[in-house]
Formats: C-alpha cells, structure tokens, sequence
C-alpha cells in the first residue's frame, strides 16, 4: 500500500513578524497548519517556517528565549524537515548579522547579513521588486523569472558560497533573495504579502 | 528593477467606508470588506486603511451584505486582513505602543501615526525600536497657509509651527520607516497632486516618500513620477469610483513605460482551487 503523507506545517512563533499573515495564506493552501514552539507540534510538522520582521539581534535574542532551537535543528539537520526562513527568518540562518551590533546567528547557511549597499537609493528597500533566477531549484518551479515580490528590509544576506544562491534582487547591488542548502530555504521578501507569486513559492516549498 | 507603488487609501468613517473632500465633507461608499475584496482582484501594491472616525461608535449593521455585525474598528481590521493579500496599513488613533502592538496582531503589516508623532516626536523612535523602522509610517496632512505649505494636527484642523520639510526631517532622524504625505488643499479635488509640495520633501529626505491627495487620472500619477523622487503615489476617491480604475491606471502608466508592476486583473486567490496534494 502507498501512503501520501498529509502535509502538516508548523510556524514557530516567538512574538515578532507578522505570523497571522502567514497562517492566513497557508489556511487558503487547505494544509493542516499550527503556530507552535510545542516539541510535539515541531517533530509532528512536515514542513517547518520561521517568519518575521525585525532587526536581526533582537530576533535571534527572541527565537533563542521562545524556541528550542536544538530541537528544531534535530528536526530539520537530521530528519531533513524542509524549512524556510521568511525575511529576518531567512537572516538568522547566517553565521553572523551586523545590524546596530555584531549577532551569532543559527549559522546554517554559511554568510553574514549586511546593510543593503544601495548607493544612491533610499533605505528601506520597500515594494515590489524582481527575482533574477540564479540556480535551478524546486522551490521556484513554474515561477517566471523576473516575476515581481514584496520586499521590506535595509539588510541582506551574503551568501559565502554562491551555490546556494537560488534567486538574487537588484537594489544598488545585486542580494540573494532566494536561498537554499538542501531542505533549508530562506527567502529574503514577504511570499505572505506577494500575492499570486508569493503562494506559489509558498506552494513549492510546501511539496518538497 | 524595484517598482513604483500604487496604493489605494480606504478611508474607514465608523466603520464605512467613506469618500473624502477637503477632510470635511463625507460620502458612505458601504462595507470595507466587500471595498477590499474587489481592490484585491486589481493587483494592489499595498493597501492603506485609515480610520478617521471622531467617535468610537463603529456600526456595520446597516449593511445588507451578510458579514458579522462588527462595532470596533479592530475588529474590522481583522476581517479585511483576512481577505487582503498585500501588505496593509492601518492608521488613525493610535497614541501607546499597545495600540500599535494590538494594530499589528489584527493583521496590519505597518502603523502610521500623525497627531501623536507631532505631540511627541520621540514615540516615533519608541515605535521604530519595538517594531522596526519598516513597520513605521508617519503620516503628514499639509495645508497651505498664507501662501507657505504648513504641517497640520488633528485631521487637518490644528496648524503646527512646523514647515514639511522640517518635520520631514525630524520624522526621519527619528526612525520612521516612510512618510505618507497628503495634500489637505487637494483632496478629494481630482485636480492633480501638489507637485511642489512632494517635489521638496522626496528630495530632501532618504526615507520613502508616499504621496496622497489630488489624483483624478492617471497622468497625474506620471507627473509625480517624472517630477519628484516620491517612491508610491497613493489615492483614496478615484480608486473606489470607477470600475477596475486601478487596474486600468496601472496598465497607462505601464504602457508608458512607467516603472510599476506588470497589471493584471487576478483570480479572487480567497476562492481558487489549490491542488497542492
């Protein structure tokens, strides 16, 4: 017999970024869905998401307080949960963020986060900007290049090795705005607020 | 390359939606849910609300569309959230963190203030630390007074000492995130944005400028494009009159080469068929 294992996502959750949002797309999707830092609820998850919107020290200082990282980090490390960070989610995936002070992140996609250097373009980099495909990958399936997101961010994330560089986005310089290092994705723009864009990439990385 | 933003404003009087001229004349355009879930098949950039009421006393119930009776205004922020998928403001009447904080849990995406930032430039920054710049939009009514562009409190009704840029200024080294900027002279005039006005303040600050009051086709949209460095230009009348008008002010402006998003006219994403499994 053949079983297809029912898709069961499970936002972390640790008081910052706009997680309702989120929860809202995924409910229309029809996937069982939770917002939980419950161990059970993270190692009965299919799929994993961390969302969020703010500055990359106080997000880590948070997801440290409320999530139990090594439990999450079992989960996606060595079952190979497919995850994805949204916005500062994807941030704390690098090693180091250099917002107001020098941050430890989770370091699992090697890279620093930096302050866009957008030359002579205002701060924040806010609105609907373009993917530029850089490297094949699932999570972009039936995704037309140069199709337009929602972005809201002053920092970005340098990729150290750019295999792991699946989309950029020019703002002044070119940053990665799609990543991913096997089962662990990251992505810099809002898919929660980009509309029909933004769910099929939601969609994609709910079938990995 | 990153786009210019159209913004639809849907100003929320007790709970309707309303139509504006001069900040003293108002129109009931009916339910705001029913407003959201058409301006969303037109592919907004962004949506902002604004609540303008003068009472607290919100009432939906005259409404002869079937949504639950709601009487606050946060509540009624919860319901078009859940049927908006573009990023949202809110604004109106909030003066503590905690209503920022409450803002944000319904759904909204960024807060702006305005009476408060002026009586109290420093929760500008107490907002920005908490949230992020990003979610921290100052909002900015000017009026011309005796010939010179002035900043206005309380809806329009109260001169403040300040002149645009000026404020502009303090509103950015404060750590807002953007500045909506509304001509009170020309809302609701349908006479084309103040040029001078967005002209000034754009070019002097670093932060995205939003301009707001005056459109009434679509080449007023272009001249803000062409003659300032304002990164949205956003209307409240003109996107709620006509039929499909955001979409087909978009598709002028991206025939003309004008750096905004591709227009389309969506499928209602609340009601497609997702086969994902």
């Amino acid at each position: 017999m053949f079983f297809v294992q029912r898709i069961k996502a499970c936002i972390l959750n640790y008081g910052s970024g706009n997680v309702g949002s989120v929860l809202n797309m995924l409910m229309l999707l029809k996937v069982d869905v939770i917002i939980s830092n419950e161990h059970t609820d993270i190692q009965g998850a299919t799929h994993l998401i961390l969302p969020g919107v703010a500055a990359f020290g106080s997000a880590m200082e948070k997801i440290k307080k409320t999530i139990p990282l090594d439990i999450v980090s079992r989960e996606v490390h060595q079952i190979k949960k497919p995850f994805l960070g949204i916005c500062v989610g994807m941030q704390i995936l690098a090693d180091k963020g250099f917002e107001f002070e020098e941050y430890d992140g989770l370091g699992w996609i090697s890279g620093e986060v930096k302050k866009i250097d957008a030359g002579e373009l205002i701060l924040p980099h806010v609105g609907w900007n373009e993917l530029i495909p850089r490297s094949s990958s699932n999570l972009m399936q039936r995704i037309e290049g140069h199709s337009d997101v929602y972005f809201t961010h002053s920092y970005a994330f340098h990729a150290k090795d750019p295999s792991h560089i699946v989309a950029e986005t020019k703002y002044g310089q070119c940053f990665p705005s799609v990543i991913q290092k096997d089962n662990i994705c990251g992505v810099q723009f809002h898919p929660e607020k980009s509309q029909k864009i933004g769910m099929a990439i939601v969609k994609n990385f709910l079938s990995m | 390359m990153k786009k210019k933003r159209l913004i639809p404003v849907l100003l929320l009087k007790d709970g309707f939606l309303v139509q504006s001229r001069s900040f003293s004349t108002y129109r009931n355009l009916g339910n705001p849910v029913t407003a959201t879930k058409r301006l969303n098949a037109w592919g907004p950039d962004e949506i902002i609300y604004l609540d303008i009421s003068k009472s607290d006393n919100y009432d939906l119930r005259r409404d002869d569309i079937k949504h639950p009776n709601r009487n606050n205004f946060l509540d009624i922020l919860e319901d078009v959230a859940q049927v908006t998928f573009a990023p949202i403001t809110i604004g109106g009447k909030v003066r503590a963190l905690r209503d920022v904080e409450q803002r944000l849990r319904k759904g909204a995406d960024k807060v702006s203030i305005n009476t408060k930032a002026l009586e109290e430039p420093r929760f500008i920054t107490e907002m920005a630390n908490e949230f992020g710049s990003q979610c921290v939009v100052v909002s900015m009514d000017v009026k011309i007074i005796d010939g010179e562009h002035r900043v206005m409190a309380h809806g329009g009704m109260k001169e403040m000492r300040y002149d645009p840029v000026e404020w502009a200024h303090i509103v950015q080294n404060s750590g807002a995130g953007e500045i909506l900027l509304n001509s009170v002279d020309r809302d609701g005039q349908k006479v084309g944005f103040d040029i001078e006005l967005i002209d000034k303040v754009s070019s002097r600050v670093r932060i995205p400028v939003i301009a707001l009051g005056g459109a009434g086709e679509w080449e007023h949209f272009a001249e803000v494009f062409l003659r300032t460095k304002a990164d949205a230009v956003a209307a409240a009348n003109l996107f709620q009159h006509m039929e499909q008008s955001l979409y087909l002010i978009k598709k002028q402006l991206h025939d003309h080469e004008f750096p905004v998003r591709r227009p389309f006219i969506s499928e209602d994403l609340a009601n497609e068929k997702h086969d994902l499994l």
